[in-house]
């Protein structure tokens, strides 16, 4: 069976954004780029249930990006996916495109019955790209996964929903699983899965290949800027009977926030 | 005729305070919206709806209820809006429109801008937050049909200068296949308010120690009718918020945290090192033991909300 997993590289949560024009992000100031975390859960819990599975189950990594990505890749890798697609893209590509090019490497690459992905990338936070391959693949799907039960004919998940509830839902397979935090605790790869890692197959494809043969975004960046930010605040400091009447008459008369 | 499509979700019968937003930034814009539901009777919802402006109204009957079976309830909204030509279609960032909204978005083949702060109906220009807020990106969408959802908490309700009477329509659901069943929904703590679309929220870090302390927070909570967060819960890998009020009780204020928070109204922090970076974010800020602050707090705000 196989197992896919959708991971995008971006850059990590510390990273300082700056701006290389007034639509660009200066990628060459991000100091460190890592495998999106909500992504690193689905990794997990795609190992975790080839794992279950046995060896007829393997793991197999599709990323669109640039050059670059392959780093995340091996990360994948190394964390226990058996193999990898990337599709070579430095192009921008928006989300209908990215969800094309994602499903058109999976369909060529073989039988499909389950899917993890993150439930968004933390570069764009857009929260889409699961939703839209599930209906390409012509697959059921949901987001934000937070306990994952595995069927041949059906899944089982509880995903979060508003005031912390959950829905428990039964999916037929294929299925697209967006994962999200508290699913699972990603593994620390130790230095001889890393090794191993380095002599696992990364299939590279081109955005043709997967059924990409012009690029037309409907979702354009037009414009980018940093927020304005604000002034420092009033920093008091002493005995609370004396502090927080202050801040009270903060929120209440200078805030109005009460 | 209007061609621009407004998600109305019910919660308990009620339209949620969030599509007043919506239907607030579509009169704003000089424009006036088709509102789309899933409801089978939709006449109690017109006096509120035409206030906000609304001209028409479109009820889909034969699915009221829960969020189930995403993948029809996608595919009749799909329809509605390739039938009615309209050009935009807009929802809120609520568990429910981030789950319809890309189901519909993909079967159009149609771009979509999620977490939306403010939109340009007429340019398709959406202004949204990327990396965790750290860029605050516009988006331009072009197509046949447009998609967004919008952050809670970024508009206040206003109602139209001129109120309309909405006609309904009325769609019944065809079947379509259905390829999940929910199954059971367990619901969160009893009166707990969401995050995402709280008013005031107070936050509790590592420095409340155990969880235990938390009651300090819950009762504090209580008092201003906040819901109550937590360092982790809310940030790059959490919930992004967005309130009047965020109250952050020993929390040191890390990029990850403050990612998720800082659009908030005003940020007040407690915190006993004066070095904590949250205070180079906060409106006011108590250098103190919350141990000490939090029930003196507490006790103060009992009394301001009392009327006293
Ligand atoms: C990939 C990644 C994603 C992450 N995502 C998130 C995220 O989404 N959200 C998030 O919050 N974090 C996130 N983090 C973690 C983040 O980097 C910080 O570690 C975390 O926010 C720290 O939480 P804290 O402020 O509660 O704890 P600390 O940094 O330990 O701060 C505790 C604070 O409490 C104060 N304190 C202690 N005792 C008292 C007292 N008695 N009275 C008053 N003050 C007291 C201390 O002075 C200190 O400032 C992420 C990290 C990574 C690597
Ligand atoms: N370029 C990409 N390559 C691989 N997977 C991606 C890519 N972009 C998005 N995804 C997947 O889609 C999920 C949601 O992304 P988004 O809709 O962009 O927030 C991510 O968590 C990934 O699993």
């Amino acid at each position: 069976m196989n197992i896919y997993v959708c991971a995008k590289q971006v850059p990590d949560t510390e990273t300082k954004i700056e701006l290389a024009d007034g639509k660009t992000v200066d990628e060459s100031a991000v100091k460190k780029w890592i495998v999106n975390p909500y992504d690193e859960y689905a990794v997990e819990e795609a190992v975790q249930l080839k794992e279950k599975l046995g060896d007829d189950a393997q793991v197999i990594v599709v990323c669109l990006g640039p050059e670059k990505a392959a780093e995340a890749i091996r990360t994948t890798l190394a964390m226990g996916a058996d193999r990898a697609l990337h599709i070579v893209c430095d192009e921008y590509l928006d989300h209908h495109l990215i969800a094309t090019a994602l499903a058109g490497a999976i369909k060529n690459d073989g039988e499909y019955s389950v899917i993890f992905m993150g439930k968004q990338a933390i570069d764009d936070d857009s929260y889409q790209v699961h939703l839209r391959l599930a209906h390409l693949l012509g697959a059921s799907g949901v987001t934000s996964v937070i306990d994952f039960e595995y069927g041949p004919e059906a899944v089982q998940v509880a995903r979060e929903i508003d005031e912390g509830a959950q829905e428990k839902i039964e999916l037929r397979l294929p299925v697209v699983l967006a994962v999200t935090r508290g699913i699972n605790t990603p593994r620390y790869p130790p230095l001889p899965s890393i090794m191993k890692a380095k002599k696992k197959e990364i299939k590279k494809l081109t955005p043709a290949d997967v059924g990409i043969s012009e690029i037309t975004n409907n979702e354009e960046i037009v414009g980018l800027a940093l927020p304005t930010e604000k002034a420092a605040g009033k920093v008091v400091e002493g005995e609370a009977a004396e502090t927080v009447p202050e801040l009270v008459n903060f929120l209440s008369n200078e805030a109005k926030v009460l | 005729m209007s061609s621009l499509g407004v998600y109305i979700e019910l919660k308990e019968g009620k339209v949620k305070k969030t599509n007043l937003e919506l239907l607030t930034l579509v009169h704003q814009n000089g424009q006036s919206a088709t509102a789309i539901m899933f409801a089978d009777d939709a006449g109690g919802y017109v006096e509120e709806l035409g206030a906000y402006g609304v001209e028409q109204i479109i009820q889909i009957t034969g699915l009221e209820g829960p969020n189930s079976y995403p993948e029809v309830r996608s595919g009749q909204l799909a329809e509605i809006i390739k039938e009615q030509g309209l050009s935009d279609f807009i929802g809120t960032h609520s568990a429910h429109g981030k789950d319809l909204l890309p189901r519909v978005a993909a079967r159009l083949g149609a771009p979509l801008a999620t977490d939306c702060i403010g939109v340009d109906f007429e340019q398709g220009v959406a202004t949204k937050p990327m990396y965790a807020g750290k860029v605050i990106a516009q988006v331009k969408l072009t197509g046949r049909h447009r998609l967004y959802t919008m952050r809670p908490n970024t508009i206040t309700p206003e109602k139209a200068a001129a109120g309309t009477t909405p006609k309904i329509k009325t769609v019944a659901a065809t079947a379509g296949t259905p390829l999940s069943q929910i199954k059971e929904i367990v619901k969160g703590v009893a009166g707990r308010i969401d995050l995402t679309e709280a008013q005031i929220i107070v936050s509790g870090g590592r420095g409340m120690k155990d969880k235990e302390n938390f009651k300090l927070l819950e009762e504090m909570a209580d008092c201003l009718g906040a819901a109550v967060g937590a360092s982790r819960a809310v940030g790059q890998t959490g919930k992004t918020v967005n309130p009047v009020l965020y109250i952050a009780c020993g929390i040191s204020g890390a990029i990850q945290h403050f990612a998720g928070m800082k659009t908030s109204k005003v940020i007040v922090a407690i915190n006993k090192d004066p070095e904590a970076p949250i205070f180079k974010k906060a409106d006011f800020g108590i250098v103190g033991d919350l141990f000490k602050v939090l029930p003196v707090l507490t006790e103060e705000l009992k009394k301001v909300m009392k009327g006293d």
